[in-house]
């Protein structure tokens, strides 16, 4: 009999009518090191946040170490020794390695932080650990790695029994990867349990001896890793079938009218493609693949540093999103509430805020006949439904607000047109009209490049689809070559450590 | 429907309802507050905070502040003076001041945007420094016996009824308004105060928007500035002290919040009026300089806590309407 430290059952979770996660079952077992794998919004996140008690299930059970809980308080769940170790970090960086493990649970002597206490107590926990760090350093000197063996520490100096890994090996570099997986050995030994998420599938080979897989907010199955094999793993992940249906572009793409070659900057690295007019070009890839940073060099919003760009048979190099904008190139940013939509004011005025120069006479004054008929038509052509254009973007469904940017953009008459998570948080009946009006711009001659996480829709809309990995292109598909398997398998192969 | 078109057009103009009351209030207390020649006093008084309170409201529409208003006023007055005391003609001295002071707002501009200084670090130390720069270039003495001609302006009036520098005020106002409202600078300005990274993924030049709000605001406080030394008929090195607190309670009690983005300035008018008439009214009714210190940092605090109040309230109502 296996000693079981976590069993769920039945873990459901919806947001706003949307299940995020359905009925989730599974073990974990005491000192085990288990993976959960799964494409990105599986629900991976959402399940740690139930552990964690930062949100609440809408129905199902947490059983740890034997108690039965219908939901958990974040204290309570720390309490239970459940511990999170997220991506970016909760350290303060002007406190020692010491301090930081005691932060907020100082070790007090006559009502003052008793520092050679603290001290004393955070080397012996290093040197239990094997781990070789100054514990007086201040925290803000390590490199990434040993920041993370420092929350670890924090944990540990909590008795965490179970620890939640959220990406840890996203950012290290090889070598302070063995180190990590060093001190995930020792942990283990320790009889602590570890549930492991990565995308990086050969460390989940590597270090892991269960994993769970997550597809489309349902648990897939629970397998020895010995038992698997690579393709087998992602075979599991890619559950979801095409069951939408794209309106497909009519026309072929043309000639080719934008071109990137060996692009790069410090988020990016030597890219190359081209894009045809008329094209929609999907670019699939994994969280943190380095899409949207090429979209945003692209726009100019983020300096380029090598490489070089051409656009209609000329050099193409913006400065600024302004530039990019006179150009021609327009960005339909991933997160339109904080990026693309100033929230305070009208749909009127956020219709035309990037073309006003259009509509401005000698003093500058803005023509209001003139941005009037051109907000109106746009109302018109993508059916933004609001009582009027004087209504706050503030107030509208995100499937609306994300017309208003797409107006906005196609208000300057860009030829080129990026769309960043163009239906993210959205519903159904808003991302078809989103769908349909991305295949008319094609068919009226614009060129698209889309960056999706939604297998289905990067499949269904596009002519092309590059798959990026690791800040670079990995591999480029054709429409007769595309599906979840290939992308995904593209997608994953390049995430080893950077060098 | 109609009621709740009403709702909220008291929550957004009830600062408009608070001026009249205070108007009626005075008016009950002294015989002699409801009169033109009052009114032009109180218009004429507000004035040069009037001025001010334009520029500091495309600052603070830009999510930013300027404290060094008062300052690069009192800078403009003392440098006009003494150029005046030096022989040259009124324009040269006005233009030269004026050109000055419109070079210390695009510097505290330049230091916000290029160098990512904190608006309020950034205007504190231009603030500090011109204030430090006025005594040193005056030794500490105010500058007189320059030009007479040059008082007329303050104390002149069109028709014997408006005095000129509420012509200005009211000049400024106006042009103020319409820039804001009806120009695509205006736009940028509450673009980038609403949503600076949402502007510059428009094509908005942020960092040119941000440096034209101080430039602005430099240029109207040298405004202010010659208009106080005409008044005065002398550069005091001590002039135009407390002058940003004033300048920002008008405008934020004109209902342009610091956050930025949001407001409109033919509201700010009403704010500089409520400042001009609490305090001649209260001098009026004869109480005392400490007890109407008082009063204006509570009306300041009452008005900004009723509106903040009242915008929750609004979107609630909005909100119900919605669904």
């Amino acid at each position: 009999m296996q000693d079981i430290i976590l069993k769920v059952e039945g873990l459901l979770k919806s947001f706003a009518g949307v299940q995020a996660l359905k009925d989730i079952s599974f073990e974990i077992r005491r000192g085990e090191v288990h993976a959960i794998c799964g494409e990105n919004g599986a629900g991976k996140s959402t399940f740690i946040k139930l552990l964690t008690g930062a949100e609440t299930p809408s129905s199902g059970s947490i059983e740890f170490e034997g108690v039965r809980y219908a939901h958990l308080e974040p204290r309570q769940a720390m309490d239970l020794g459940i511990s999170v170790i997220y991506q970016e970090f909760s350290l303060i960086p002007y406190l020692s390695v010491a301090e930081n493990i005691f932060y907020g649970r100082e070790i007090k002597k006559f009502g003052l932080r008793d520092k050679a206490e603290m001290n004393a107590r955070a080397k012996a926990l290093c040197d239990e650990m094997g781990i070789d760090i100054d514990i007086c350093a201040r925290v803000g000197l390590f490199g990434t790695a040993y920041q993370q063996i420092v929350e670890i520490l924090k944990a540990v100096a909590k008795n965490a029994k179970f620890i939640i890994m959220d990406e840890p090996t996203a950012s290290l570099t090889i070598k302070e990867t063995h180190i990590f997986f060093g001190i995930i050995e020792k942990l283990k030994k320790n009889n602590t349990t570890i549930v492991f998420i990565s995308h990086r599938l050969e460390e989940v080979f590597e270090i892991c001896d269960r994993v769970t897989v997550f597809c489309d907010g349902a648990y897939i199955t629970t397998k020895d890793v010995s038992e698997l094999d690579r393709k087998q793993l992602i075979s599991y992940m890619v559950g979801r079938e095409l069951t939408d249906v794209y309106p497909a572009p009519r026309n072929l793409p043309g000639e080719v009218v934008f071109e990137a070659r060996n692009v790069g900057n410090n988020l990016v690295h030597d890219v190359g493609f081209t894009l045809r007019k008329g094209e929609i070009l999907g670019f699939g890839g994994l969280v943190g693949a380095g899409r949207t940073e090429l979209a945003r060099l692209i726009f100019g919003a983020d300096p380029m540093f090598s490489g070089r760009m051409v656009k209609s048979g000329l050099e193409y190099r913006p400065g600024s999103p302004r530039e990019a904008l006179i150009s021609g190139v327009g960005l339909i940013p991933e997160d339109r509430k904080y990026q693309g939509l100033i929230l305070g004011q009208s749909i009127c005025k956020n219709i035309s805020f990037s073309s006003l120069r259009r509509y401005a006479g000698k003093l500058g004054n803005i023509k209001s006949r003139r941005e009037n008929e051109l907000v109106e038509r746009m109302i018109r052509d993508l059916d933004i439904r609001a009582p009027s254009a004087e209504q706050l973007a503030r107030n509208l469904s995100g499937g609306n607000q994300q017309k208003v940017v797409l107006a906005r953009i196609l208000a300057t008459e860009c030829d080129i047109m990026i769309f960043d998570e163009p239906t993210r948080g959205i519903d159904v009946g808003a991302k078809q009209e989103i769908y349909t009006l991305m295949c008319e711009l094609a068919d009226a001659g614009k060129s698209i490049v889309m960056i999706s996480s939604e297998m289905p829709e990067l499949i269904g809309m596009s002519h092309r689809i590059i798959v990026m990995g690791g800040g670079t292109v990995v591999g480029e598909l054709r429409k007769e070559e595309f599906s979840q398997t290939r992308i995904l398998e593209m997608a994953s192969s390049k995430l080893s450590p950077k060098e | 429907m109609k009621n709740r078109n009403i709702v909220i057009w008291l929550l957004d103009y009830g600062i408009v309802a608070i001026l009249l009351a205070l108007v009626i209030f005075f008016s009950t207390q002294s015989s002699n507050f409801l009169k033109l020649s009052t009114m032009m006093t109180i218009l004429k008084q507000v004035s040069i905070i009037g001025v001010i309170s334009v520029g500091m409201g495309f600052v603070i529409l830009t999510a930013g502040i300027d404290l060094s208003v008062g300052s690069v006023a009192c800078v403009t007055g003392v440098t006009a003076a003494m150029i005046m005391k030096s022989g040259a003609s009124i324009p040269t001295a006005c233009v030269a001041a004026v050109l000055l002071a419109t070079l210390y707002g695009c510097l505290s501009g330049l230091l916000v945007t290029f160098l990512s200084m904190s608006p309020l670090i950034a205007t504190l130390g231009m603030m500090t420094s011109l204030r430090g720069a006025a005594f040193i270039i005056t030794g500490g003495l105010p500058v007189f016996g320059f030009n007479p001609t040059f008082g007329l302006f303050a104390n002149g009036t069109v028709g014997g009824v408006v005095p000129y520098p509420v012509i200005l005020m009211l000049l400024v106002f106006a042009v103020g308004i319409f820039v804001l409202e009806y120009t695509a600078f205006g736009r940028y300005i509450y673009g980038v105060g609403g949503n600076e990274e949402a502007s510059r993924l428009s094509g908005v030049n942020v960092r040119h928007i941000k440096i034209m709000a101080y430039t602005i605001s430099g240029f109207l406080s040298g405004i202010a500035g010659l208009v106080l030394l005409s008044r005065t008929n002398s550069g005091q090195p001590s002039s135009g002290t407390g002058y940003e607190m004033d300048a920002i309670t008008a405008v934020v009690l004109g209902g342009i919040g610091l956050s930025g983005g949001e407001g409109k300035l033919p509201l700010v008018v009403v704010g500089v009026l409520i400042m001009g008439v609490l305090a001649t009214g209260m001098l009026m009714c004869n109480i005392n300089d400490y007890v109407q210190q008082l009063v204006k940092g509570l009306v300041l605090i009452v008005a900004v806590g009723f509106s903040n109040l009242s915008s929750k309230a609004r979107i609630r109502i909005l909100t119900k309407s919605q669904v």
